[in-house]
């Protein structure tokens, strides 16, 4: 049931060189930078999102990721869904308005799989990169590297993934699009909508908590994830895997890493749900065919590399 | 330009790697897989070594899979180390990379087991 919870907002992402890590996201994804700050941190956005910023880099000592957060309806929702967080047994943190540039207050809490996600309600409108709202051209034409059209989702290594379901399903109002059960029937693998979309975060069973596997990245078509691989090669990025396609969700994909060892993807297509969509499932024993539809085996790689 | 030779211990294989070069990069290029390769950028920890002798020197690395002591002691990630002589080198994974053997694996191998 939804909750008001809207999208995913931002991501924060630590990196060890920062001006290495500007030039991947900026000339190789295509992103803009829209900001930075007094402790360091640099604001970027993809073209098509109508918020400041969507990817905040900070430089840090060992690459990952900070937090992801997503966006709330509005203030009332943003106070109601924090007595629920706190009500499942969580404790919160408050940030204030502006501890990020031209956020609002947000509230943090650690999820049973590690990672520390927040909520928010206002951000600045900024409108969309370089179209206008009123009669708009179909795409900006000083675009570079991927031209990637958005932030979409991220792929979190973690464990406790049945009390992380309950977190994202019964408080914060996602359902569950994807699913990869073991032959005793656990959920080694959760892929959660808040949309149409065939994710907005994913989850898969980790021993250890709190690791980042991918920030994704969406671009139109089959054709631009070719381009982007050409880009990979081009500019000598280190490359994980594709281009190919998912099982899961479907998607035409690349898996890449940035400078600092995180992994990003670009990816298009795969398939939408709604609400009264039943889950579909993989079975874990053909979960080479769920990760990577065309090889159809395992990639110890996608497993096991993660920061 | 030098080139520098390095040799994998447990392996026993060898490779040349160029002056400014990154080891793993090196050992890619050479058509190997003594070290482990994951993502390249000082991140992952998978390709960690111990250099047993030779001199050398580092790019930026995560502190959460090479510690300053640890780099103190030799170890590195191969795939931000720059040979300034012959290297001898160890795999070393990082403990935290060798804890990427993940749910989803084990339930494979679990599956795997099922089918026997």
């Amino acid at each position: 049931m939804r909750k008001g919870v809207l999208r995913p907002g931002h991501i924060q992402l630590r990196v060890l060189d920062l001006e290495a890590s500007i030039k991947h996201y900026v000339e190789l994804l295509g992103l803009h930078e829209t900001d930075r700050d007094e402790q360091g941190r640099v604001y970027l956005k993809a073209w098509s999102e109508v918020d400041k910023f969507s990817l905040v880099l900070r430089e840090a000592d060992e690459p990952g990721m900070d937090f992801m957060a997503f966006k709330v309806v509005d203030e009332s929702t943003l106070a109601s869904l924090t007595a629920d967080i706190e009500a499942f047994g969580l404790e919160v943190t408050h940030k204030e308005a502006g501890d990020l540039k031209d956020c609002g207050r947000r509230v943090q809490f650690t999820a049973p799989s590690g990672h520390v996600f927040e909520l928010y309600a206002e951000k600045a409108y900024t409108g969309k990169w370089g179209v206008e709202e009123t009669n708009p051209e179909a795409w900006p034409r000083a675009l570079r590297g991927m031209k990637a059209v958005r932030f979409d989702h991220c792929l979190l290594y973690g464990d406790e993934l049945a009390k992380t379901y309950d977190l994202f399903v019964d408080v914060l109002g996602f359902y569950l699009a994807e699913q990869v059960l073991d032959p005793d029937g656990n959920r080694i693998a959760q892929f959660l909508t808040l949309s149409m979309k065939a994710h907005d975060i994913a989850f898969i069973q980790h021993e250890e908590k709190a690791k980042f596997h991918h920030a994704s990245f969406y671009l139109e078509t089959w054709e631009d994830i070719l381009r982007a691989a050409d880009l990979i090669s081009m500019t000598n990025t280190s490359l994980d895997i594709g281009p190919t396609r998912h099982g899961i969700t479907h998607g035409k994909t690349i898996y890449f890493f940035d400078p600092s060892g995180n992994r990003n993807e670009v990816f298009a297509g795969g398939d939408y749900m709604y609400p009264d969509h039943n889950p579909i499932t993989w079975k874990a024993e053909d979960l080479g065919k769920a990760i990577f539809y065309h090889d159809r085996v395992l990639n110890e790689r996608f497993l096991t590399v993660l920061t | 330009m030098s080139d520098y030779v390095i040799t994998e211990q447990h392996s026993q294989q060898s490779f040349t790697c160029h002056q400014d070069e990154f080891v793993l990069k090196a050992m890619e290029s050479n058509g190997l897989r003594s070290i482990a390769v994951g993502c390249r950028g000082g991140g992952c920890g998978v390709c960690r070594v111990k250099v047993i002798s030779g001199s050398y020197e580092c790019g930026r690395m995560s502190k959460a899979q090479v510690s300053t002591e640890q780099q103190q002691q030799g170890y590195a990630l191969a795939c931000r180390l720059k040979p300034t002589s012959d290297l001898l080198i160890e795999c070393s994974p990082s403990p935290l990379a060798i804890n990427g053997i993940t749910g989803v694996t084990k339930a494979k191998q679990k599956h795997t087991e099922v089918i026997k």
